[in-house]
């Protein structure tokens, strides 16, 4: 067999004396009074991690990476997502000790190409949303949000506007738009949908009032639905006073053809780890600047990063600031792949990058449709979402037909979401992928459809050809099992090693 | 391709656009080729000094440490490095794995039963924490040592605030240990959780004796926020009687990289886990009855309980969390406590050294991990630039930290300086 399916863990490969990295022997102190460390201070028992050669350790790892679906090794149409491929040089560069062998305290003299890759990632991000600030500092779309709530907060308190504790969002939101508002103490409330699959504007306007700090928005939204009400949407809340917010989880769609702040956007936040191309690495890191118009500049958090002449330097003191988000300056690593990406591609390559992810989810939803309805039925921009629902009287669902994509060798899309669309099924192919893969995909499907008419036992109990098949969720919730001594309990004598 | 759509060119998938703020003029430099920019790169990569280059001894919460060559070998494998979230268990039992490890791995580190799959960094893992703890003991206040980091104070001050609740801290001795009367003063009813650092910003190993008593006795938790490479030699904060255990991963393998991305580790007592935040890996079994990996617990988080979540946390540092697993597993038991003894041995041989010169001064009746205060006759600005000028790092000033401390820097040595390195150092500090 080609790939190994023991999911033996290092725990329990472990075998007592081995070692991966031999250490230095030789001490320097004086041995009076050896390490002037109290017994009281010491640890008491030792903790016990594995013990294994380097060759052990290395076929342990390699052929765990062996049992994953990546970028690098499949097509991942995983819809919000942007599962574009990374460029390898972005990580040559990332990985030149001149920039990773820095200290983050280092004196600014000794830091000034770092500073710079900040300062005009800043510039490109600017031009590219339209927005007069950005900070780097968030690690993450989730915590971009968190800033940009913090700053709409400030702003609006700096007002005397405190009052102002609604945050509205559309029922087709990320779920991490409501969970941050939450997280500051905001009443959350949800805009409806139109048939259109977008903002409905009279529900807007019902409820968009002097109590509403902001609305949050994702444009396209996760339709993959350009809001072609746009303006009327940032007039109608501008006109209450209120901030609009723009979730750039999306961005991907519009390099080079529409700016959130030309749209009136006052908050922007990019997801560098979609749209620019930095690794997903399994679930992060990720990085989230945040951009806003010069009205709630002053509420940036530290640090920022100027130039004074040919000099870089942190701006640290600043009175209205939100305050430190994050320990250093941002995801430094994240934010030089992100400048080595918008250098590769510059002007035109940007505009193209939007322009073939909107032309390859139009080619795909068009070959798709025939087999699946869509949502809404008009041209979309990086994704599209499809309703299963006609395979329910088979008893086959949404979740089944990405879980039988994967024996075909493809990711499955985001299953079960947006909630507006019943048996959702929502796909991004992205620019990176060339035609003749996405027509397999379309062939791929076409079989699954096929499968749910003659045998959909076959797609209901899918994948087939993975080292493993639907894990119990329900078990692991009821009697969690989260590191190696819980499985000592429990799971080694029944399960037993495969 | 458009042909099958039924259009006749690009801009009729537009029509959705509003025509009016469509972009007419991007102002990005144009593209470059590979070969240039890689020039590029290496030339603004030289306006960098990096430790490399320079002999750092600066610490102050990101740490120079040995990175074993298997180490980036293993983490640049593809199926790793450009996968996403494991939300298909079956497509992802590598990553869902090596995430169950790292979770085994934290936990047996801080020795506490239960540690999640990873936060940004070091200050906001305790953020959080001191949100999880404000929601379980249903207070609005948290008290923390002044020893602790300022920047993680800097964040977790933040991410209070903005919940409306309070910070309230107590100060440090002369010589760098938390003042206990202050603590106890302080330790009211109201109080949710308390914050202590060990070894604290300063460097300081704190005696805890007592504290996890105290701090429950009012109803409160423990959150002790701790460099987890010290662990193998000391006391851990599950022994200390913590309930939340907190801190940064850069420690464990990972590069400095001006400050990110870095590694927020979160661990906690078997009561609190469903009050944790983020993503946590369960195992369980599969159709067949095989042993399987998955997210588990996810009614806490954001895409399942929305506005109801524990926390709005998404992405976590997948990676960065891999990197700790795969350095960890070559270390291993033996390779943990050793790191441990060879830090120690470091910053008590050059604490001694700078003891004897002429007009510095060390308190060495403190113990330290690798890490301590010297206090030192002239302005740090001074050593720092003539120290600079040979190429030297001295390490962190701390006025900019603690006004009242003017003249004292913080200085750290760990396992990847040799003797001579030391001696170099000592014998720079006496020329100044």
């Amino acid at each position: 067999m080609l790939i190994d399916p023991s999911s033996e863990l290092s725990f329990e490969k472990s075998r007592p004396g081995r070692t991966g990295c031999e250490l230095p022997k030789d001490r320097f102190a004086a041995p009076a009074g050896r390490d002037g460390l109290p017994g009281s201070l010491r640890r008491k028992s030792a903790p016990a991690l594995p013990e294994l050669s380097e060759p052990e350790v290395v076929r342990h790892f390699v052929n765990l990476s062996r049992k994953n679906f990546s970028i690098d090794t499949h097509f991942y149409p995983l819809g919000s997502c942007s599962m574009k491929y990374n460029p390898k040089v972005n990580e040559w560069a990332a990985a030149l000790e001149s920039f990773s062998a820095v200290h983050p305290l280092q004196p600014e003299e000794t830091a000034q190409g770092w500073l710079r890759i900040f300062y005009e990632l800043e510039q490109s991000l600017k031009a590219i949303t339209g927005m007069d600030r950005f900070t780097l500092e968030p690690a993450a779309g989730a915590q971009g949000e968190l800033t940009g709530l913090m700053m709409v907060k400030a702003y609006h308190a700096s007002r005397g506007e405190a009052g102002r504790r609604k945050v509205l969002v559309p029922d087709s939101s990320h779920g991490t738009n409501p969970a941050t508002a939450a997280l500051l103490g905001y009443e959350v409330v949800e805009i409806k949908s139109n048939v259109r699959g977008r903002v409905d504007l009279e529900s807007l306007r019902e409820k968009v009032d002097r109590q509403t700090a902001c609305l949050m928005l994702t444009n396209p939204n996760t339709l993959g639905l350009f809001e072609d009400e746009i303006l009327k949407i940032t007039d109608a809340v501008h006109k209450a006073g209120a901030l609009l917010y723009y979730d750039g989880a999306n961005f991907n769609a519009l390099l080079g053809i529409v700016r959130p702040g030309d749209m009136g956007f006052d908050v922007v936040h990019l997801n560098l780890h979609k749209t620019f191309s930095t690794p997903h690495g399994g679930g992060g890191p990720g990085s989230g600047p945040v951009g806003v118009k010069e009205k709630l500049a002053p509420f940036l958090p530290v640090p920022l990063v100027e130039k004074s002449g040919e000099r870089y330097f942190l701006s640290l003191d600043r009175k209205q600031s939100i305050g430190r988000l994050k320990l250093f300056h941002g995801q430094a690593g994240m934010i030089l792949r992100a400048y080595v990406y918008i250098r590769t591609l510059g002007r035109s390559g940007l505009k193209q990058v939007s322009e073939d992810a909107i032309l390859n989810a139009n080619y795909l939803k068009e070959r798709l449709k025939k087999l699946f309805p869509v949502a809404v039925d008009e041209p979309c921009m990086h994704e599209f979402v499809l309703s299963a629902k006609t395979g329910e009287g088979k008893g086959v669902h949404a979740l089944d037909i990405g879980k039988r994509l994967l024996d075909y060798g493809f990711h499955a899309p985001t299953v079960h979401f947006p909630l507006v669309v019943p048996e959702a099924l929502m796909i991004e192919p992205t620019e990176s992928e060339s035609k003749e893969t996405l027509d397999r995909f379309v062939e791929a499907f076409q079989k699954i459809k096929d499968e749910i008419d003659t045998n959909p036992e076959i797609v209901k109990t899918a994948p087939h050809l993975l080292p493993i098949e639907r894990p119990d969720e329900v078990l692991a919730a009821r009697k969690p099992i989260l590191t190696f001594r819980d499985c000592d309990l429990f799971v080694l004598e029944k399960v037993g090693h495969t | 391709m458009l042909r099958t759509l039924g259009a006749r060119r690009f801009e009729d998938l537009l029509q959705a656009v509003p025509d009016a703020v469509r972009v007419r003029d991007l102002s990005i430099p144009e593209t470059a080729s590979e070969l240039e920019l890689c020039r590029e790169l290496e030339e603004i990569g030289r306006a960098n000094r990096n430790t490399k280059q320079i002999l750092s001894f600066l610490g102050a919460g990101s740490y120079e440490h040995f990175i074993p060559a298997a180490l980036p070998q293993l983490l640049a494998r593809n199926e790793f490095y450009t996968a996403y979230t494991p939300y298909q268990p079956e497509a992802s039992q590598g990553t869902l794995q090596a995430i169950f490890e790292y979770q085994s791995l934290i936990s047996e580190l801080t020795a506490l039963p239960v540690a999640n799959a990873s936060h940004y960094d070091g200050g906001t893992s305790l953020a959080e924490a001191a949100l999880a703890g404000l929601r379980h003991t249903e207070r609005r206040k948290v008290l923390v040592a002044r020893s602790v980091h300022p920047h993680y104070r800097g964040v977790l001050r933040t991410y209070l605030e903005a919940a409306d609740s309070a910070v309230e801290e107590f100060g440090f001795e002369k010589d760098g240990r938390f003042q206990r009367e202050e603590f106890k003063k302080l330790l009211t009813g109201e109080v949710g959780a308390v914050i202590f650092q060990t070894p604290n910003f300063l460097g300081v190993v704190e005696d805890l004796e007592d504290v996890a008593e105290k701090v429950h006795a009012v109803g409160a938790l423990l959150i002790i926020v701790s460099n987890p490479l010290s662990l193998g030699v000391l006391r851990a904060p599950g022994e200390w009687g913590a309930d939340l255990a907190v801190g940064e991963g850069q420690v464990l393998g990972l590069p400095m990289n001006f400050g990110g991305p870095y590694l927020g580790f979160f661990s906690a007592t078997k009561e609190l886990v469903r009050r944790i935040p983020g993503r946590l890996v369960g195992m369980t079994k599969d159709r067949q009855g095989r042993r399987a990996f998955v997210l588990t617990l996810q009614a806490r988080e954001q895409h399942i309980r929305r506005e109801r979540a524990a926390s709005n946390i998404c992405t976590n540092e997948g990676l960065c969390a891999l990197a700790a697993s795969i350095y960890l597993t070559l270390v291993g038991k033996k390779g943990i406590s050793e790191i441990g003894e060879l830090n120690l041995d470091r910053a008590r041989y050059l604490r001694e050294a700078i003891s004897r010169l002429k007009g510095f001064k060390v308190d060495q009746s403190v113990p330290v991990f690798n890490e301590f205060v010297v206090n030192s006759e002239k302005p740090f600005s001074e050593i720092e630039s003539r120290l600079l000028a040979q190429g030297i790092l001295p390490g962190a000033g701390l006025s900019r930290f603690y006004p009242e401390m003017k003249s004292a820097f913080l200085v750290c040595a760990t396992e990847t300086k040799s003797k001579a390195d030391l001696d170099r150092f000592v014998r720079g500090l006496s020329e100044c």
